[in-house]
């Protein structure tokens, strides 16, 4: 208040305050430590607890990493070397390093194709994830990638891999045309178009079957940490656009729609996902005709699928709770269809919401691949257990490779989370 | 907000003979709840009808039925010439003709302000990108937002976001506009912007429906006035009329409350 206003209650501002800095208060390295290790009695206690089970914890692991060896071809070499130091046996990882990758059954002459398959992962992927720096066009690498990525891992002719493509194109296409009349109808007629194409490209791909075949690999030669990749990769990608359809066939206001969906999320919700992989590799033998040669891996990835895509559902059904009803009426009032409306405005929000959801659904997923190994199948996990600790060379050597286990799968899943987190800020535009 | 006094309307306001709305013995339902009752209403082209009443008198819902955001359950609705029924592309060709702002905007918050305005015209009209990008830049100068037309709608104040609505509406070329409280969730002070924006629009000829409770505005463009009380119109005529020498005790009493403070 100036001085000439000050005596009286009548107020009336003269001169406009400016803007100033905010005060400067003491900062730096020193104010921070005092802040959030030291400031109090009971926090300091804390820190210096703290200090003291992280450097017990690290006097233990630091000797075993940096004593450790990587040589010797068995426990006993290994023990010998080591002498007892408290270094670890990496020896075994080294020894087995292939086999913990590709399992013991992938010939070893055919490494380089599921290497290859890998690498190419790194160029198929970015322009999915990344589409916003990317031109458009780049998406074809990740369309045509998994057909060349079945090519070099399991081999045979590249007719299978072809007719497979052809149709989901001709699926697609079909679905495009028929679109208009109904999302469902172009829906239907697209499924048919591809069961047809596959139907008749079946008999074209076994009678062409020496067309640029590489040598074939069985299913059950899989394994390694490549068997949790295939599953990861694939069951991931299938249940992403699964669980929207599931989610927004929840919302239908068609009856048979909505009741398929919330009974197939229901029942697969309240099943543990062992039993259905029990019923994958046993009981769906015994509906299936008996020389059918339904592949064990393909199994996997329906029920796999399945179980991840009801998750997916329930996520993206709370995204699409969050949004408030006026965007579905903005999209309707400007005479959108339902299709269009879904796509351009509601689904986009929606998953957006939904990210952090998926993405956890998506990491519990990949690490969830690891349990085809109570049935039988050779993945990373089942490897170690089976022919590796259960060998005479390596009996006995747990902590080395459940550690490396530990690294393949915490690398996978923490660069899940950082994209995740990455697209989270970049998709933001509700901020000033 | 007062407006200024009434004058004589510029040469488009006019009315033609021309219907733009019928509505027949509409009825509807919200379960067993009696919202709207036996509603008759023409509106011509060019027309521009305020409707209010107390919250709860089915006015918005009446509104929202004209392009079938709610379904009535008897009587019928023609807009343009075509009958509203539950046939999908007489709701979505009669959606596409009349526009519609909403109380909160419903702008498209993950799409930019341009974005906004352009999507239903490349996507529902097939407007190739360019040309509908050009129409929202015009309409946008026309809202006086033009320099906004790369944010994204959280960046703009309340008043600005509702003329980016209005903006978005008018890149459909809607022959029939429809606001549902565009100025109730506004402060004060970007009230006026909107409302010039749809006194504006009037004076363009535009057909309008407006459930509002901004008087003044009433006053100056409309050229009927509806009152509504529980689900039923209670009352109607020119504004001056209206406003001066109501009939019903319950749009007197009504008009006593809004205009009595």
């Amino acid at each position: 208040m100036s001085d000439t206003h000050a005596q009286s209650v009548a107020f009336v501002r003269t001169k406009e305050i400016a803007a100033k800095a905010p005060p400067v208060t003491d900062s730096g390295a020193v104010k921070w430590v005092r802040d959030n290790l030291f400031s109090g009695p009971f926090n300091t206690i804390m820190t210096i607890l703290g200090i003291i089970i992280v450097a017990y914890l690290l006097s233990g692991l630091i000797p075993w990493i940096v004593n450790g060896t990587w040589e010797g071809d068995n426990i006993q070499e290994c023990r010998a070397i080591l002498a007892g130091n408290g270094g670890g046996c990496f020896a075994v990882i080294a020894d087995r390093w292939p086999q913990l990758l590709f399992g013991f059954q992938y010939p070893d002459y055919l490494r380089w194709r599921p290497t290859l398959a890998f690498l190419l992962l790194f160029l198929a992927v970015p322009p999915a994830l990344f589409i916003m720096f990317l031109p458009r066009w780049t998406l074809i690498a990740t369309v045509v990638y998994p057909f060349i990525a079945y090519y070099l891992i399991w081999g045979g002719t590249i007719l299978s891999p072809l007719v497979a493509a052809l149709a989901l194109a001709g699926g697609y296409l079909v679905f495009h045309r028929v679109e208009r009349r109904g999302f469902v109808q172009g829906l239907g007629a697209g499924v048919v178009a591809a069961i047809l194409i596959v139907w008749i490209g079946g008999f074209i791909a076994s009678a062409g079957s020496n067309v640029l075949a590489l040598e074939t690999v069985e299913s059950r030669a899989m394994g390694g940490f490549m068997l949790n990749m295939i599953l990861g990769v694939v069951c991931v990608s299938l249940s992403i656009p699964l669980g929207i359809l599931l989610a927004l066939g929840r919302q239908s206001s068609l009856p048979i729609v909505k009741g398929f969906c919330v009974v197939f999320i229901e029942f697969v919700r309240g099943v543990p996902l062992i039993t259905l992989l029990f019923v994958a590799n046993v009981v769906l033998a015994y509906f299936l005709p008996p020389n059918a040669n339904f592949d064990l891996i393909i199994r996997v990835i329906i029920m796999i699928t399945m179980f991840s895509s009801a998750y997916i559902a329930e996520v993206i059904r709370g995204g699409l709770a969050a949004l408030p009803k006026g965007q579905y009426e903005a999209g309707d009032s400007l005479g959108l269809d339902y299709a269009q409306n879904m796509r351009l405005i509601i689904l986009p929000q929606a998953m957006k919401i939904s990210i952090p959801g998926i993405v956890n659904v998506a990491v519990g997923l990949f690490k969830d691949t690891t349990l085809v190994s109570v049935i039988s199948m050779f993945d990373l996990v089942g490897m170690i257990r089976g022919p590796i600790l259960s060998s005479t060379q390596w009996t006995g050597v747990y902590w080395e490779l459940w550690a490396a286990a530990c690294v393949l799968f915490f690398t996978v899943c923490y660069g899940i989370s950082q994209y995740s987190q990455w697209l989270e800020r970049q998709l933001r535009t509700d901020h000033r | 907000m007062a407006m200024a006094d009434t004058n004589t309307p510029p040469a488009q306001m006019q009315v033609s003979d021309e219907v733009a709305i019928t509505i027949k013995g509409m009825n509807k339902w919200y379960g067993q709840f009696h919202v709207l009752r036996d509603i008759d209403l023409t509106v011509q082209r060019g027309e521009r009808i305020v409707i209010c009443g107390p919250s709860g008198s089915g006015k918005s819902t009446l509104i929202r039925c004209i392009n079938a955001l709610e379904e009535h359950q008897q009587g019928s609705i023609t807009v343009d010439g075509t009958p509203l029924s539950s046939d999908l592309k007489n709701i979505d060709k009669i959606r596409s003709e009349v526009g519609m702002c909403f109380q909160h905007f419903n702008l498209f918050p993950h799409l930019t302000i341009l974005e906004n305005c352009t999507l239903a015209p490349i996507w529902v009209r097939k407007t190739p990108k360019k040309e509908a990008e050009e129409t929202a830049m015009y309409f946008l100068e026309k809202v006086k937002i033009p320099d906004q037309a790369n944010k994204y709608p959280g960046q703009l104040s309340g008043g600005q976001q509702q003329r980016v609505a209005i903006a978005r509406s008018l890149c459909m070329k809607p022959r029939i506009m429809l606001f549902d409280e565009p100025t109730s969730a506004l402060d004060p002070e970007m009230i006026k912007e909107v409302l010039d924006t749809m006194i504006q629009l009037a004076e363009e000829g535009m057909t309008m429906l407006c459930v509002t409770h901004e008087m003044g505005f009433a006053r100056q463009v409309a050229n009927r006035v509806i009152f509504m009380d529980a689900g039923q119109i209670v009352e109607q005529n020119e504004p001056e009329s209206f406003f001066l020498n109501p009939q019903n005790e319950r749009t007197k009493l009504f008009l006593s409350q809004i205009l009595g403070h």
